[in-house]
C-alpha cells in the first residue's frame, strides 16, 4: 500500500482517538454510595405479566430497603431490563447489566428457558444470579454462582402425580407439552416419572410450540384417547387458547398445569372456559399468615392490584439477596455467594426459605383452581 | 372416524383464513409480479383495529349483535385498504421500474417496520392482548364431531368474500382492467388504463381481505400480538405458491390444503414437526409441478 494522504491520517487519527475515549465510557460508573443490583424480567411480549409481577415484587423489597437506610450504609440501585419475552435477549442484557453498569448481583428470570440463557454468564463473571421463579431442575446445575428461591420441578411434578390421582382420581391422563420451553419439557417428565411409578397411565402424549394458536389437532387426538384429565404444563397464553379450544371440541375432562399458569391474563383469554382448571403455584395471596397480609397489603397500596406468586417471589428473590449482603459484609462475588448458599429459614412471603447443597429452596406449594373468573385457594401441599 | 372427520372441519375452517390472507399475496403478485411481504402485518393491523373497534361499535349497535360484527369487519377492512394503497403510494410506487429485487427488499422492510411500530409503547405495546367476543360462540354437535358456530362463520365469510373477489375479478369494468394488468401492463397502459388506479385498487382489495382474515383469525384465537402476522403470513404466502401464485382459485385451494395437513400432522405422533412437514409437502408438490396446483405453466420470456 502506498502511504496515504496526510488528509486521510488525520481523519484516522481522529477516528483512533474518538474510540479511546469512547471505550472510556463503557468501564462500569458505580458510585461509592449506592451498590447496584441488575434485574432482568420479561415485562412485555408473551409472558408479560410473569415479568411485570416480578418485577414490582422486586422493586417493593429494594424501596423497602431503601427507605429503611439501606445495606452497608449504602444506597440500593435497581438497574432493571426488560428481555421482551424473546428467546435471545437474556444473554445480552444481562452482559449489559454485569459489565457496564456494572451490577454486583443479578436477579431475574420466571421462565426457565431465559433464566438458564443469563445463567452462564453470570457465572463467568462470579456475579450471583437469584431466580424468582424458575423451576426447571437444571437451572441451578448450571454453576455455583446461581440460586432459586422458588421449589423445583422435581417436586411440581410429584406433588401433581399426586394431586391427579388423589384429588382428581384420574388413571389416564394425556399431556400436552410446549416443546420450546424448558420448564414445560422438564415438568411434563417430572410428572411422568412418578405418576406412572403409582399407577397411573399416560394415555396420549401431544407437543406445541409456544406460540402456537392452534391446537385443535393435538386436542381431537387427545380426544380421541379418552383421559380422565390432561396436563398442560405451558404458560398462560398458550393455556388459555388451549382450555378454550378443548372445551369447544367437547373435551369436558379437568385439565390441569404448573405455576406457569398464573396470570389473570388466563382468565382474560380463556374466558368461562378456564373454569374448573386446578394448577399448583408458590403462593396465594388468602393465606392468612401475618407476613403474607402484610406484604399483600403493602403490595396494593403501592401498586393496586393483588399481589400474585410471581410478585411475592420477586420480593422474596431481592430480600433473600439483600440478607446475604448484610451478613456477608461486602458485595463482592465470590463472599456474597458463600452468604446467599448459606441462607437458612429466612422467613419470605412463599414460606421459610432455606437454601440446600444444591441452591434450591425447598418450600411448600399451593394449588389453586378457577371459579367464577377468580383464583380460588384449594390445598396447601407440603414438600 | 369420528375423529378424522373433526381433524377435516379443524383443517378447513383454519384453511379457509389462510386463504384469505393468501389471496391478497396472489392477486398483488398477478398485477405486479412481486410479494407483498408487509401482507402478513396487515392481517395483524386488521385484527388489532377489531379489538380497538369492537368496543365502539358494541355501544352502538349493542354487544355481540351480529350488526355489530358486521361493522367492525367492515370498518377495518376499509382502513386496511387505505393502509394497502398507502403502502404502495409511499414505498413500492418509486420503484415501480426499477429492479423488482429493490421492491422486495422494501417489501421486507415495510413488513419489519410495521411490526417495530407496532410494539412501540405508544402504539399496541408488545404484550399479547385479549381479543373481545364479537359474537357468542354455540357448539353444534353432530354425532361424535363438534363443529363450533365461530367455525361455521369463519367458511361463511371466507366464501362469501371469495365469491366477491371472483365476480369484481371476472365481471367489473375494474377487474378487467386488473386482468389486463396483469397480463401486459404496458399494453393495457396504452389502451387508456390508468396503471396506479389499478394498482391502487388491487392493493386496497388484498389488504381489506387479510383485515377480514385477521378478525377471523383473532375470533378464532383470542389473543393478538403485533408479531401474530408473521407465521400465518408465511404459510399464507406458502398456501399462494402451492395453489399457483397469481391464480386465485388456487390460493384458495393452497389455503384449504395447508390448513387441513397442518391440523392432520398436529394430530399424529409428529405434531412436534407440523411446520416442517407443511413446508416439506410444498417442496414435494412444487418439484412436480413448479406452477403450483391451479398455476399455468407459462414460459417466461428472458
Amino acid at each position: 500500500m502506498k502511504t496515504k494522504s496526510p488528509q486521510i491520517r488525520r481523519i484516522l487519527l481522529v477516528k483512533c482517538l474518538a474510540l479511546v475515549v469512547l471505550s472510556g465510557c463503557n468501564k462500569p460508573v458505580g458510585g461509592a454510595n449506592e451498590i447496584r443490583v441488575g434485574e432482568f424480567a420479561s415485562l412485555t411480549g408473551k409472558e408479560a405479566t410473569f415479568g411485570q409481577m416480578s418485577h414490582h415484587g422486586t422493586e417493593l423489597a429494594i424501596d423497602e430497603v431503601n427507605d429503611a437506610g439501606g445495606v452497608l450504609g449504602k444506597k440500593i440501585k435497581l438497574l432493571y431490563e426488560d428481555d421482551q419475552s424473546k428467546q435471545g435477549e437474556p444473554a445480552t442484557v444481562v452482559k449489559k447489566l454485569i459489565s457496564r453498569d456494572g451490577a454486583v448481583a443479578v436477579l431475574g428470570e420466571v421462565a426457565s428457558s431465559r433464566s438458564m440463557e443469563a445463567a452462564p454468564t453470570c457465572q463467568q463473571n462470579k456475579i450471583p444470579m437469584i431466580s424468582p421463579a424458575s423451576t426447571n431442575v437444571k437451572l441451578t446445575e448450571m454453576g455455583d454462582y446461581i440460586f432459586r428461591v422458588c421449589f423445583t420441578d422435581a417436586f411440581q411434578g410429584k406433588l401433581l402425580a399426586n394431586f391427579a390421582k388423589r384429588t382428581l382420581k384420574a388413571n389416564n391422563v394425556a399431556i400436552l407439552t410446549d416443546t420450546k420451553s424448558d420448564y414445560s419439557v422438564g415438568l411434563s417428565r417430572d410428572f411422568n416419572a412418578p405418576f406412572v411409578a403409582n399407577g397411573g397411565k399416560i394415555v396420549a402424549e401431544q407437543v406445541y410450540n409456544g406460540g402456537d394458536k392452534d391446537f385443535k389437532g393435538q386436542l381431537t387426538a387427545i380426544k380421541a384417547a379418552n383421559p380422565d384429565a390432561i396436563l398442560v404444563p405451558g404458560y398462560y397464553t398458550d393455556v388459555g387458547l388451549v382450555a378454550k379450544q378443548a372445551r369447544q371440541l367437547g373435551i369436558i375432562v379437568p385439565l390441569f398445569g404448573g405455576d406457569g399458569w398464573e396470570s389473570s391474563k388466563l382468565i382474560e383469554i380463556g374466558g368461562s372456559e378456564v373454569e374448573g382448571t386446578y394448577f399448583s403455584t408458590h403462593f396465594s395471596p388468602e393465606e392468612v399468615s401475618p407476613v403474607v397480609q402484610d406484604f399483600v397489603k403493602k403490595f396494593q397500596a403501592k401498586y393496586h392490584e393483588v399481589p400474585d406468586a410471581m410478585a411475592a417471589l420477586g420480593y422474596d428473590s431481592a430480600r433473600v439477596l439483600v440478607d446475604a449482603m448484610r451478613r456477608a459484609e461486602t458485595v463482592d462475588g465470590p463472599k456474597l455467594r458463600d452468604a446467599i448458599s448459606a441462607t437458612k429459614d429466612f422467613p419470605g412471603v412463599t414460606g421459610k426459605i432455606t437454601l440446600d447443597e444444591k441452591r434450591n429452596a425447598t418450600k411448600p406449594a399451593v394449588i389453586l383452581t378457577v371459579k367464577d373468573g377468580k383464583f380460588k385457594y384449594v390445598e396447601t401441599v407440603m414438600p | 372416524m369420528s375423529e378424522f372427520f373433526q381433524q377435516l372441519i379443524n383443517g378447513l375452517a383454519l384453511g379457509s383464513i389462510y386463504a384469505l390472507i393468501a389471496l391478497g399475496y396472489t392477486m398483488v403478485y398477478g398485477v405486479l409480479r412481486f410479494i407483498n411481504f408487509a401482507h402478513g402485518d396487515i392481517f395483524m393491523v386488521g385484527a388489532f383495529m377489531g379489538f380497538y373497534l369492537t368496543p365502539m361499535a358494541g355501544q352502538v349497535f349493542g354487544p355481540h349483535s351480529l350488526a355489530c360484527a358486521l361493522m367492525v369487519l367492515v370498518l377495518s377492512m376499509l382502513i386496511c385498504a387505505m393502509l394497502g394503497i398507502l403502502i404502495e403510494r409511499l414505498a413500492y410506487r418509486p420503484l415501480r421500474n426499477k429492479p423488482k429485487l429493490a421492491v422486495l427488499i422494501t417489501a421486507i422492510g415495510v413488513s419489519l417496520l410495521i411490526e417495530y411500530v407496532g410494539q412501540h409503547p405508544m402504539v399496541f405495546t408488545a404484550s399479547p392482548k385479549t381479543f373481545p367476543e364479537l359474537v357468542h360462540s354455540r357448539n353444534f354437535h353432530l354425532g361424535a364431531v363438534v363443529l363450533s358456530s365461530n367455525e361455521v362463520l369463519v367458511l361463511a365469510v371466507t366464501i362469501v368474500l371469495l365469491v366477491g373477489l371472483e365476480l369484481i375479478v371476472q365481471k367489473t369494468k375494474m377487474g378487467t382492467a386488473m386482468r389486463a394488468v396483469s397480463f401486459n401492463a404496458p399494453a393495457a397502459a396504452l389502451m387508456g388504463i390508468n396503471l396506479d388506479v389499478v394498482i391502487s385498487f388491487t392493493f386496497g382489495l388484498g389488504s381489506a381481505l387479510a383485515a377480514a382474515g385477521g378478525i377471523l383469525y383473532a375470533m378464532k384465537y383470542p389473543s393478538i400480538d403485533p408479531l401474530m402476522g408473521i407465521m400465518p403470513g408465511l404459510k399464507a404466502f406458502t398456501a399462494a405458491v402451492l395453489g399457483g401464485i397469481g391464480n386465485i382459485p388456487g390460493a384458495a385451494l393452497g389455503g384449504l390444503v395447508i390448513g387441513i395437513v397442518e391440523t392432520f400432522v398436529g394430530g399424529s405422533h409428529w405434531s412436534n414437526y407440523r411446520d416442517a412437514i407443511s413446508f416439506a409437502i410444498l417442496i414435494l408438490i412444487l418439484l412436480f409441478k413448479p406452477s403450483g396446483l391451479l398455476g399455468k405453466g407459462e414460459i417466461e420470456k428472458v
